[in-house]
């Protein structure tokens, strides 16, 4: 069974020619078939996490571990990573001018998979994911987020989740800047990958809303750059009603 | 690209569309067109037709210091059965019909080539294999001239293939008869010391098509003049190009398409990607539809990938309407650039970094090499890309 173990992870940012620390020491273990959400006020430090386990350049890991299935995911390069199984959805996903998306999709599972899909049983299994996500099959010869709208981007990368099939997904502010009926298509996506019972989940989230589709077995509260609370679903329901604002005084006292 | 504009340090871009009484287009350039290159002033390089130019690298060309050698090119034309391949005299009459020299060394050319090349496709000839034209540099200046002409209702595709290293400034003349339809793929794909400057006229026949592919990959300095005006209503000319700029490279491209006729159509795509320190890419592209061009139908673009930091791209897109009966005319530029974070992108769905590079580079030029239809030319192109790509790795 796939695991990620986050051991005191510690990161840092170059900013205004000063080194900043982001991450001050995150501990999370996630295994295959759970889901937790990371929830948090902005500036936690949640993308951050995000970004610096699929091995963004910007992220310095200045201490910590961090272990997929044993392996040491800090010694690996981005497409390393994503070779090994994780897969980060973005919150703000990229334009590549020039490429389609049927052929960057290809060449995605290409990579991952190890070898070319067969052209047939491909084209019939993007097409399907397509419709189950309600994208136009137009879709498939855009250039990669190119003009895509924020609901499309977003079910671009769900599209690549499903496709991809990882072992641990990290979903960074999937929800963010989405509208009602967005947002539940993009959750059946994701519920349809929990449900194969092979997928770890990361849900990071400044909103409960999401969790009201995607239902988590975990629930951290991130502040100053570390979790700082953890529970059950319930955690969810607290600060739904009471906001972040303990814990960004906790956080800063810290 | 779109309408998402990524400009990298060091680019500019630049276009306008002016009504106006009088060409600019005609007008901004500093001496009028002439056959004789003593009509030139040497240019000094404020000039806005050489502004972008560095005219200590183009060898002389342009002050006439550059003296022809005797060893600076040699040509091998084979052609298909039914063609006649000619050298000529100055005096032939068929030089030059296509348009006169617009700059100091497109006339210095013209006035400094000894023998010309003709090749003639008779009328209603249809050619069912291109007619290829060799131009490999031995090392030294030369000058050059080149006249291709269609009869009436031919059809033919030409190669024109420039390798080896040489100083050469040749102009070539394309003339197309009532109803012909002719494609040229001029590749330069020179040594990296080589220094070319030419002026390409077509002048298309009523209801002929013209179809250009220019591709430049190499030399030092590359500075092409592709120019198009119609002798009758009808006329179609599709110009397509393509260069990959690499470091301390200068590839300019002055395009003019002159809409001189009514109900004819024009579509300029032009895409090049650079790479390296002091890569230099410039396109101008100037569409003038003059008064009497009714039923004018034009678009002209240019996009540019800018692969790595210190290369600079000028592209100025020109379009100048003296009628407002026309069905349409548009300009587009835009340069992008391929950057750390459509980098990551791709590596965080395991695409690694030498194939990504190569994905991006490929799906850009992809639209324009299918268009070419000469198979074993896209496979080199294809081929030169990779090229270029794996050497921008090492």
């Amino acid at each position: 069974m796939a695991t990620l173990e986050i051991r005191d992870l510690h990161v840092t940012v170059e900013a205004d020619n000063a080194t900043k620390e982001i991450l001050k020491g995150v501990d999370l273990t996630v295994k295959q078939g759970e889901t937790h959400a990371i929830m948090g006020p902005n500036g936690s430090g949640k993308s951050t996490l995000a970004y610096s386990l699929a091995g963004h350049p910007k992220y310095t890991i200045t201490s910590g571990t961090v272990l997929l299935d044993g392996e040491d995911v800090l010694e690996m390069s981005v497409d390393e990573r994503a070779r090994a199984g994780l897969f980060l959805a973005m919150q703000y996903p990229v334009e590549v001018p020039g490429v389609s998306v049927s052929n960057f999709l290809r060449t995605s599972a290409t990579a991952i998979r190890g070898e070319a899909p067969k052209l047939r049983t491909w084209v019939k299994e993007v097409k399907e994911a397509m419709e189950r996500l309600n994208m136009d099959p137009a879709f498939a010869e855009r250039n990669v987020n190119e003009g895509f709208s924020g609901g499309e981007k977003k079910r671009h990368e769900i599209l690549q989740l499903e496709l991809l099939k990882p072992k641990m997904a990290i979903l960074d502010e999937t929800d963010s800047g989405l509208d009602v009926d967005a947002l539940r298509i993009v959750s059946e996506g994701v519920n349809r990958v929990r449900e194969t019972g092979e997928v770890g989940t990361l849900l990071i989230t400044h909103y409960t809303r999401i969790l009201r589709y995607i239902k988590p077995d975990h629930v951290h509260v991130f502040a100053g750059g570390r979790i700082v609370e953890s529970g059950g679903p319930e955690l969810a329901d607290k600060l739904e009603n009471e906001g972040y604002e303990a814990y960004v005084k906790g956080g800063a006292s810290a | 690209m779109a309408e998402a504009q990524n400009y990298p340090v060091g680019s500019t871009t630049a276009g306008q569309i002016a009504v106006a009484a009088e060409s600019t287009v005609a007008t901004r350039m500093s001496a009028p067109p002439s056959f004789d290159v003593a009509d030139f002033p040497v240019p000094h390089g404020r000039e806005e037709e050489w502004r972008f130019t560095p005219l200590e690298r183009l060898r002389g060309l342009h002050d006439g210091t550059a003296v022809a050698t005797g060893d600076g090119v040699k040509v091998d034309v084979r052609a298909p059965e039914g063609v006649t391949v000619e050298t000529v005299g100055r005096d032939d009459a068929r030089i030059g019909r296509a348009g006169t020299p617009v700059d100091r060394v497109a006339a210095q050319a013209y006035s400094a080539f000894e023998k010309a090349g003709v090749v003639t496709v008779p009328k209603e000839t249809v050619l069912s294999e291109p007619i290829r034209i060799a131009v490999h540099g031995e090392g030294g200046v030369a000058y050059g001239h080149q006249v291709i002409e269609l009869g009436a209702f031919a059809e033919a595709v030409v190669v024109i293939d420039h390798t080896g290293d040489a100083v050469l400034a040749a102009n070539v003349d394309y003339v197309l008869g009532d109803g012909a339809k002719l494609t040229v793929v001029s590749v330069q794909d020179w040594d990296d010391k080589a220094v070319h400057v030419g002026q390409h006229n077509a002048l298309i026949g009523r209801d002929a098509t013209f179809k250009s592919f220019v591709v430049t990959f190499g030399g030092d300095l590359v500075r092409l003049h592709p120019r198009v005006a119609y002798a009758g209503t009808g006329g179609e000319a599709e110009l397509f190009g393509l260069y990959f700029t690499d470091s301390g490279q200068h590839q300019e491209h002055r395009l003019l398409v002159d809409h001189n006729t009514p109900h004819c159509k024009s579509n300029v795509m032009y895409k090049g990607a650079l790479q390296g320190e002091s890569a230099h890419a410039v396109w101008i592209g100037d569409v003038l539809i003059e008064a009497k061009a009714e039923g004018t139908d034009t678009y002209e673009m240019n996009r540019n990938l800018v692969l790595t930091d210190g290369a600079r791209v000028d592209s100025v897109p020109n379009l100048e309407i003296e009628t407002g009966e026309i069905v349409g005319a548009g300009h587009a530029s835009a340069t992008g650039r391929f950057d750390d974070e459509q980098l990551f992108y791709l590596m965080a769905r395991g695409i690694p970094e030498h194939e990504a590079r190569r994905l991006v580079v490929r799906g850009f030029f992809a639209e324009l090499v299918q268009q070419i239809g000469v198979a074993d030319i896209e496979e080199r192109l294809l081929a030169k890309i990779e090229e270029e790509l794996e050497a921008s790795v090492a």
